[in-house]
């Protein structure tokens, strides 16, 4: 492990973020923004919502968005740079091991998500105040919790962008991230599926589940949430299974 | 380090260093029996068309197509040369250079950079190499001069020194007015400069370049010349593909010419020339096919040799026009031309084409393989 090579490699990612923040900020907040203005506060005020669900939905679209943001972030850019023109070419030939520079990219991936899904609490707060009943009891569950969910993002954008195609992208956001997003106990709590028994059970296998549960568990506690002990665990499952699967993809994909 | 830094001005004429960078010695490159079997199409970086040596499949239930690309290649190259490898596309060059610079793991035999195998210590390894793919495989998200800072700083080099380098190396490679704009909108032979630019901002002991001068106008290739030589000077070790007679002769101390893989000659350009019999070629095309008179080709003064293509192809060749031709091997060119005629007419047989060739390594590589290096 060479420290100045993993700071050179993590000032180019920031570097070229810092060059495309406007569109990445659009594209990262913009959606969930507005179903946030749309569900908590056109539907509330109107009286189709109840007036709780601006708080049961805050830590939801958190979720959505630190997700959308670590995948985006690490996948995308992958998925360019390991195509026909080889643009990481360079990086691969920087003097580190190359599992470093897939490491870097999470560790990048995490940070971003990190930022957008703190992000979001402000901005959805302003947006649908007054009403919301944020109930922090416990910093230290929440910032695990949080830490953990922008670990899976990244690492999930790892495995995502080294086992797939530019052609298939299209793909990734119609089969796996939307009906991760609507099956991921996003806008409803888990307990809200009691009256599907076998899609309950099935939807578990969804780390998205885990990552809103988690958050509403220590964000909104008052609502009913999955054990946050149990959402610990099966976060820490997912972020080394995926972390793994990652590495893995990125050597075959680097190394021929 | 002040060594290391003060290395870089030495690509300058005149101006010379005695330093020999973190690793203190020069490095030359070494490889034993190396082979690569792909059962995955290649990947656009370690090289392009491979037309040949389908090796049978392992496994019964998924006969998983084998590619041969390299088929025990062993190579000594001493520090401070310029080798080249030749050869036509797909004999193996670029996957060469892929298992030397850690791109391509071999599937057997061994390759070091000095005295580090490049598969094990793949960190040592890549601080001594510097690697100009085939390819431009710059940066899209950067601008040229961004581009040569980070490689900079990937290699641990200090913000100031990195940009008084890359200053350096933008006027060299006359990239200076387009220093500060995006990579992508750079024309081929720009992206080919840069590239190998940035191959040299962390002054590496070994150079590889696969096809360096590939897309570059005359007057770059010739810029591009000789700024290997000079690099040369300095002790460097330079490896470089090429599929470019005239390049490998103009540059190389040694070569090698690789065909399928495998190492078919080593030398210098001089001794390889002069291993052609006799040295010239003509390649002659007659009216119609005559074994008689291609005998009494074999006994004019100066001929080495004579062969027919007819031969090559085990007598199943359908095109008839090649069965009328012959690849006469002399210490003579033009003045064999004459007589060729004379024996042609009193044979009753016309003489269509000549094309006679000055010893070139084009010959050689003909006279080993059959194939022109063009083909």
């Amino acid at each position: 492990m060479n420290w100045k090579t993993f700071l050179a490699l993590l000032g180019r990612d920031a570097h070229v973020a810092r060059r495309n923040l406007v569109p990445s900020l659009m594209q990262t907040f913009l959606q969930p923004l507005m179903f946030v203005f749309i569900f908590g506060r056109v539907m509330v005020s109107s009286g189709y919502m109840p007036p709780q669900y601006k708080s049961l939905l805050l830590p939801g679209i958190m979720a959505i968005s630190m997700v959308f943001t670590g995948v985006w972030a690490v996948a995308m850019p992958l998925i360019g740079e390991f195509q026909f023109t080889r643009e990481i070419e360079d990086r691969l030939l920087a003097p580190i091991e190359i599992s470093w520079l897939a490491i870097e990219k999470v560790f990048f991936g995490t940070f971003q998500a990190l930022i957008a899904g703190l992000a979001v609490i402000p901005a959805g707060w302003l947006l649908l105040r007054p009403g919301v009943g944020l109930n922090l009891r416990s910093p230290l569950s929440f910032a695990c919790v949080t830490v953990l969910v922008a670990l899976f993002s990244a690492c999930g954008g790892l495995a995502l962008g080294c086992s797939m195609s530019q052609n298939h992208i299209g793909l990734m956001f119609s089969m796996v991230l939307t009906p991760m997003i609507f099956f991921g106990c996003t806008y409803y709590p888990w307990s809200a599926l009691a009256h599907f028994p076998i899609l309950q059970r099935v939807v578990l296998v969804n780390p998205l589940v885990y990552a809103s549960e988690g958050l509403r568990g220590t964000l909104v506690p008052q609502f009913p949430h999955l054990p946050v002990l149990a959402v610990f665990v099966a976060l820490a499952v997912f972020d080394a299974a995926f972390l793994g699967i990652g590495l893995r993809q990125f050597h075959r994909k680097a190394v021929s | 380090m002040a060594a290391r830094f003060g290395m870089l001005f030495g690509i300058f004429p005149g101006v010379r260093t005695s330093g020999y960078g973190d690793f203190g010695m020069l490095a030359g490159i070494r490889t034993r029996d190396l082979r690569k079997i792909y059962t995955s199409p290649p990947p656009s970086a370690a090289g392009g068309g491979f037309g040949f040596g389908v090796a049978p499949g392992k496994g019964k239930k998924q006969p998983k197509p084998q590619i041969v690309a390299l088929d025990g290649l062993s190579l000594e190259i001493s520090p401070g040369e310029i080798f080249g490898l030749l050869g036509p596309n797909g004999a193996g060059k670029s996957t060469t250079v892929g298992i030397l610079t850690t791109r391509v793991r071999p599937t057997g035999g061994q390759a070091w950079i000095g005295e580090h195998d490049v598969w094990a210590e793949q960190v040592v390894v890549k601080r001594l190499i510097g690697v100009v793919q085939q390819r431009p495989n710059l940066d899209f998200s950067l601008t040229a001069r961004e581009i040569l800072i980070f490689h900079g700083a990937y290699f641990g080099i200090d913000s100031e020194e990195r940009a008084k380098r890359a200053e350096t190396l933008l006027d060299r490679f006359k990239l200076r007015d387009r220093a500060d704009q995006m990579v992508r909108g750079f024309s081929g032979g720009m992206m080919q400069r840069l590239s190998i630019a940035r191959a040299m901002m962390h002054d590496p002991q070994v150079l590889f370049l696969d096809e360096p001068s590939a897309g570059l106008d005359p007057q770059t290739r010739l810029l591009l010349w000789e700024i290997i030589r000079e690099y040369n000077r300095r002790g460097k070790t330079i490896l470089l593909t090429t599929h470019n007679m005239e390049e490998a002769d103009a540059l190389c101390q040694r070569l090698a010419i690789i065909d399928h893989g495998r190492n078919i000659a080593l030398g210098t350009p001089r001794e390889l020339k002069a291993s052609v019999p006799g040295g010239y070629l003509l390649r002659l095309r007659f009216g119609q096919h005559s074994p008689e008179l291609l005998q009494r080709l074999q006994t004019l003064a100066g001929v080495r040799e004579v062969r027919t293509h007819y031969d090559t192809s085990n007598g199943a060749n359908s095109d008839t026009s090649s069965d009328n031709s012959a690849d006469v091997y002399a210490d003579r060119g033009g003045s064999l031309v004459s007589e060729i005629a004379n024996l042609a007419s009193s044979a009753s047989v016309e003489l269509c084409d000549v094309h006679i060739s000055e010893p070139s390594l084009e010959n050689l590589f003909l006279h080993h393989t059959g194939r022109s290096l063009r083909e």
